[in-house]
């Protein structure tokens, strides 16, 4: 969409209006102009373009971690190739986003939040390999991330652990588990929490989570609707969510209105990374894209993950300081609670599943 | 549109209201509060976030080039959804005013049709056609098309959103003049293009404006559909309206507000030219408005 073709739009409107005699009828020009606005159009919309773009299709909170490093990763491919690529991203719940690469969006690779997203593309679409936890080190998770607690300032509701989430008295802002990747993490560290501290009583475990989402008054489809629902709009006592986002309201609103609370235990978050081979293969991108994914694993990426509150896989590439933020607390994987994330998605989230018959049951 | 009721109503007497003046106030100060409190406050509220940080904040939004991109993406759908409106418009309600067929009054419900739908529907219709998994998205991709989560697609869906405009105003109008004037143009040898270029086009010439306009900025405003088959790739699919969303959801609400600002600024455009025709144009107009 180069700018000569874009003025070709703005001017012969007017040509046309010029070349007509003054008082002549007017729709004349009218019609001239829409038909010439038609033909100037036409080829914009079929434009191909010359330099390589990678698309990465990502989940909500990432976005401005991925200003940074796409931002690295162009110069560092400048520098070894010479090639100029452009890397576009496309951010939303983590859910719809597995969604639009199912039905054609022209992502290189996804970044998303949850692995069971990656597994639905793979699964729906095949334009990703099944095994595609073994194409990349760490099974795909050039970083991994946990949930914590954002609340207003003081804490005034005394929120410390997940057990104090199905207090009565207690509003708690967590996006929809269905669309949104930081909802489902939210949904499993609660269920996680439960089935421990219950000597690992499923029932019992349920049971508890259908108590949380009972104190939940608005359910976004994104992790970031989430947060500007309880950071900008003031709604809620508690937000569960992405420990990078946490942080990111701190930089964003100041420390002065939140403060977070860690809790003893939580989830162990892995959001994984995936080429989508069909697509690559079919725009001819594939070899920018893999030294996309795996420029993630380099140090430099490795630093601005530990910049923007991510854990890194790496924890020698980040600076010290950034480490510091990130708290020392006991975190548990899930499949180790649930199994396979074939099973986890299907037994919690499908139709039908656990959080379907909670919210039947809550209403 | 207050400027066209009167014209709609001459011959009336001049006063039959019976209620007291306090009645009568009561109520045009409730209906005032109640614009102030829900169109003008917020509309307010636009510009005053838009300049909270002061001119160069506000300015800055528009040096971006994600903004750029939006906002020629806005300016390209509406170069094309607006003119094939106008042509199937015209020749829509050209046929339906003018000639008697069967299905006709199917084909005036079917053009009112994206009225009562809902955006994200129309959305959704265009992706489960179009999508990959769609009913034509295989046959695509053999021949690499590419309409969802592109252009083509957002254009489609703009297209089907704001297809009743032109018509919805044309036809009425078209009805009430009747075949008449097109009738002794024909009597007196004129071809039927030349009948339609010189006697039809200047009767409807100031409806086809204003629904212009209307359509326009339907087309650029449109959020609903456009998010659904957009994939909100920046740079590259995201209109203004998407672009608003956005920017807001990265908390950068001065830039936000102000590209909102935008698009309030083309609503009051609008808004202004659309009562300037209808002040001077109520004749025409009216008999097109009437008709809804």
């Amino acid at each position: 969409m180069s700018d000569d073709t874009f003025s070709q739009t703005g001017t012969s409107p007017k040509a046309g209006f010029a070349r007509r005699t003054p008082g002549s009828a007017r729709p004349k020009s009218v019609a001239a102009l829409c038909l010439i606005g038609c033909l100037a159009a036409m080829p914009m919309a079929t434009t191909a373009l010359a330099q390589t773009e990678l698309l990465n299709v990502s989940y909500d909170p990432t976005r401005e971690l991925y200003k940074d490093i796409n931002a690295a990763f162009v110069a560092d491919w400048k520098a070894k190739t010479g090639e100029t690529v452009v890397v576009r991203a496309a951010h939303g719940g983590s859910g719809s986003q597995a969604r639009t690469v199912i039905d054609g969006i022209p992502a290189d690779v996804v970044t998303l939040g949850i692995p069971s997203d990656i597994d639905a593309i793979a699964r729906l679409s095949k334009k990703i390999a099944p095994d595609w936890r073994t194409k990349l080190p760490n099974q795909g998770l050039p970083y991994t991330s946990t949930v914590v607690f954002l609340v207003r300032k003081g804490n005034p509701k005394g929120v410390k652990d997940w057990g104090d989430l199905v207090k009565p008295d207690i509003k708690v802002i967590t996006p929809n588990p269905k669309t949104s990747a930081g909802g489902r993490w939210n949904f499993l560290a609660a269920w996680g929490y439960a089935y421990e501290k219950e000597g690992k009583d499923a029932d019992k475990a349920n049971a508890f989570v259908g108590q949380v989402y009972k104190n939940v008054p608005v359910l976004d489809t994104g992790a970031r609707g989430s947060t500007v629902t309880f950071a900008q709009r003031g709604l809620g006592d508690v937000l569960p969510t992405w420990e990078n986002e946490a942080y990111l309201v701190f930089d964003e609103f100041g420390r002065d209105k939140f403060d977070v609370v860690v809790p003893p235990t939580s989830i162990y978050a892995e959001p994984p990374v995936a080429l989508v081979d069909a697509n690559v293969d079919k725009k001819g991108t594939r070899k920018q894209a893999e030294a996309y994914l795996q420029f993630l694993y380099s140090d430099a990426a490795q630093a601005i993950f530990a910049k923007h509150h991510y854990r890194p896989l790496k924890r020698e590439a980040a600076r010290p300081e950034d480490l510091a933020q990130l708290p020392d607390l006991k975190l548990f994987k899930i499949e180790d609670l649930q199994g396979n994330w074939d099973d986890i998605q299907k037994k919690n989230f499908d139709n039908g599943g656990l959080f379907d018959q909670l919210s039947k049951a809550g209403r | 549109m207050s400027k066209a009721i009167p014209h709609g109503d001459i011959g009336r007497p001049a006063s039959v209201v019976t209620e007291g003046s306090r009645v009568r106030w009561l109520l045009i100060g409730t209906a005032i509060a109640f614009l102030a409190l829900f169109l003008v406050l917020p509309l307010v509220t636009v510009f005053v976030q838009a300049f909270a940080k002061g001119w160069e904040a506000y300015l800055a939004a528009f040096t971006e080039q994600d903004a750029h991109a939006a906002i020629r993406l806005t300016l390209i759908v509406a170069a094309i959804a607006v003119p094939f409106n106008v042509v199937f418009g015209i020749m829509a309600s050209w046929a339906i005013a003018k000639f008697e067929f069967a299905g006709k009054n199917l084909l005036v419900t079917l053009i009112d049709l994206p009225f009562s739908v809902s955006p994200v529907v129309s959305g959704l219709i265009y992706v489960l056609v179009f999508g990959a998994q769609g009913l034509i998205g295989p046959w695509l991709i053999e021949h690499d098309i590419q309409i969802i989560f592109a252009v083509p697609g957002i254009v489609l869906a703009t297209i089907f959103v704001t297809f009743p405009f032109v018509a919805r105003q044309l036809i009425p109008l078209m009805q009430e003049q009747g075949t008449a004037e097109e009738e002794a143009a024909l009597t007196l040898g004129a071809s039927g293009w030349h009948a339609f270029r010189t006697v039809t086009l200047p009767n409807i010439r100031w409806g086809l404006l204003y629904s212009v306009l209307l359509c326009n900025a339907r087309a650029m405003g449109e959020f609903g559909a456009v998010s659904v088959v957009s994939g909100h790739i920046r740079g590259l699919t995201n209109t203004l309206p998407l672009h608003v969303e956005i920017l807001y959801n990265e908390y950068n609400f001065v830039a936000s507000f102000a590209v909102a600002s935008l698009l309030a600024g083309l609503a009051l455009v609008t808004l202004a030219v659309k009562s300037g025709l209808e002040w001077r144009y109520s004749a025409d107009i009216a008999a097109g408005a009437r008709g809804h």
